[in-house]
């Protein structure tokens, strides 16, 4: 008997629940339920991982990456307006640092300033201004991009009733074109202040103390020394509570500000 | 005889090839109210820009309250702080309350102290019937609420002409009396006013002089009731068929 399309696709959804139930049942029957529990919910290395976890790594973790972000937003700031200025050499090298740190991986940049710069120029940076040049230098190349796009979304508009109101130029920028361009760009920022948490991890590179740990090479380190993932799935679920109301509040100010008409 | 408020002569404005203003004299004495009427395309809006350079003449002289804006030399922000405009848009800056959009070019650029900033514009919202409002932001308010603040925040300059670029055009029609109300009450007041406008009544009742524009030319000027009420050129005369009755066939067409 010939099914119809309708039931022809039913039938193909009971298959594809049914193969869901018969992988999950042979996952339990074969999977070592105390191997698993011991390698990565071991509860005894939880409770020795705290409170250091919370106190050393995550506090370094955001530490490093409000500095890094702070620090970019500011450079990013700067490089939006080259992009956008009238004279053609700022327009260029903005360009060229945009697509440069863009194009590269974040990893590249912290070894040129941890390793690469003191060799070749005898300077040493104490390792908190490595990490926070470091994140900042390669935030601000996609920052500039997404605070280009947010000036450039100021309604034209705006900026006539402002200069109409004699501003000159660049108090128009201060005090009409950039704290709304900041509004339509929240969400985006947002979003880069979720991958500077991630790249922060990076720090793991450079031998740090232990009070300068964050998350990742926090994680690694009581990894090896308990022989065990659960360090790693701590670390990994702190990450998460960062990142996981970051993009919670950017969706949110995404609506937001779609909703509304900024005119 | 005072020094008259604005003196345009041989203003020519192109965009590229495209040349929208071709020789345009204009006197405006103060206290003078002068409506600018025509089709759309015919540059009045351009010329209106032009006045506080907001577009910039490809020749020609503008002259206003005595300081030369075509002059390459002029400070041109200190000169637009004495010409306050009014867009169709309304173009009220949308991240500050309506009090602070009344006082942030005081003082950033007048450097009034907060508190005479304040006063003052207070005081012009209530010229404008919007004391309640103060505290609103912008997105709260009607179009015709966001209108009038935009002449208040004109007038908190203490601006010496106003010029006004299709101020309603852009409302609901229930919403265009109010914001008319508050332009026939400064024309009262003696404001020296430039108005670009498709309100033929308001033309009528408050110009003292009306401009009718077509293709980059003044075609006709003179005094409202002349123009509206007795136009002499052809082309005048068929946009006005038109804009009074839509539903009027031009013969010609």
């Amino acid at each position: 008997m010939a099914l119809t399309k309708r039931q022809r696709a039913k039938a193909f959804r009971g298959v594809q629940y049914g193969l869901l139930v018969v992988i999950l049942i042979v996952f339990a029957f074969v999977a070592d339920w105390g191997t698993i529990k011991r390698a990565f919910f071991d509860f005894e290395v939880m409770s020795k991982l705290f409170p250091d976890v919370i106190l050393v790594a995550l506090k370094n973790t955001i530490i490093y990456t409000a500095l890094g972000f702070a620090v970019g937003l500011l450079l990013g700031l700067v490089l939006a307006l080259m992009k956008l200025s009238p004279v053609p050499p700022y327009r260029w090298i903005a360009t060229i640092y945009i697509e440069f740190f863009r194009g590269i991986p974040a990893l590249l940049v912290f070894i040129a300033f941890n390793f690469g710069i003191p060799l070749a120029f005898q300077v040493r940076f104490d390792n908190l201004s490595t990490v926070t040049i470091s994140l900042a230098i390669v935030g601000a190349a996609y920052m500039a991009e997404t605070i280009r796009a947010g000036i450039q979304a100021v309604p034209k508009g705006q900026i006539e009733a402002a200069r109409s109101l004699g501003m000159s130029q660049g108090r128009t920028m201060a005090t009409v074109v950039i704290p709304q361009a900041f509004r339509i760009i929240l969400p985006p920022l947002t979003n880069e202040l979720i991958m500077l948490t991630k790249d922060s991890s990076l720090i793991y590179l450079i031998g740090v103390q232990y009070e300068q740990l964050e998350l990742t090479k926090f994680g690694r380190d009581a990894m090896n020394q308990y022989r065990g993932m659960t360090p790693i799935l701590v670390a990994g679920a702190l990450y998460l509570i960062i990142t996981l109301p970051l993009g919670y509040l950017s969706r949110r100010l995404e609506r937001h500000t779609g909703g509304k008409k900024v005119s | 005889m005072t020094e008259p408020a604005v003196v345009i002569t041989g203003l020519k404005k192109s965009f590229g090839p495209l040349e929208v203003l071709k020789d345009i004299d204009l006197t405006v004495a103060p206290g003078e109210v002068v409506c600018i009427i025509g089709p759309s395309g015919s540059g009045k809006s351009t010329m209106l820009r032009c006045v506080n350079l907001l577009e910039e003449p490809t020749g020609g002289k503008i002259v206003v309250n005595g300081v030369e804006m075509t002059d390459p030399d002029v400070d041109i922000d200190r000169a637009r702080t004495k010409i306050g405009m009014v867009f169709q848009g309304f173009n009220l800056f949308a991240h500050l309350s309506v009090i602070n959009n009344l006082t942030v070019a005081q003082r950033k650029v007048l450097k009034r102290g907060e508190k005479e900033a304040e006063e003052v514009a207070r005081h012009n919202l209530e010229r404008v019937g919007l004391s309640e409002k103060a505290n609103a932001m912008p997105a709260q308010l009607s179009g015709g609420q966001q209108q009038r603040v935009a002449i208040a925040r004109a007038l908190s300059m203490s601006p010496e002409v106003m010029l006004f670029d299709e101020p309603t055009s852009a409302l609901d029609p229930e919403l265009v009396g109010d914001v008319l109300g508050v332009m026939r009450q400064l024309a009262d007041e003696g404001m020296t006013m430039l108005v670009v406008t498709h309100e033929m009544q308001f033309a009528r009742e408050v110009a003292d002089k009306v401009l009718f524009m077509d293709g980059g030319y003044v075609v006709e000027q003179g005094p409202a009731a002349e123009v509206i009420g007795n136009p002499q050129h052809d082309r005048t005369k068929s946009f006005l068929a038109r804009v009074l009755n839509p539903t009027h066939q031009d013969p010609t067409d």
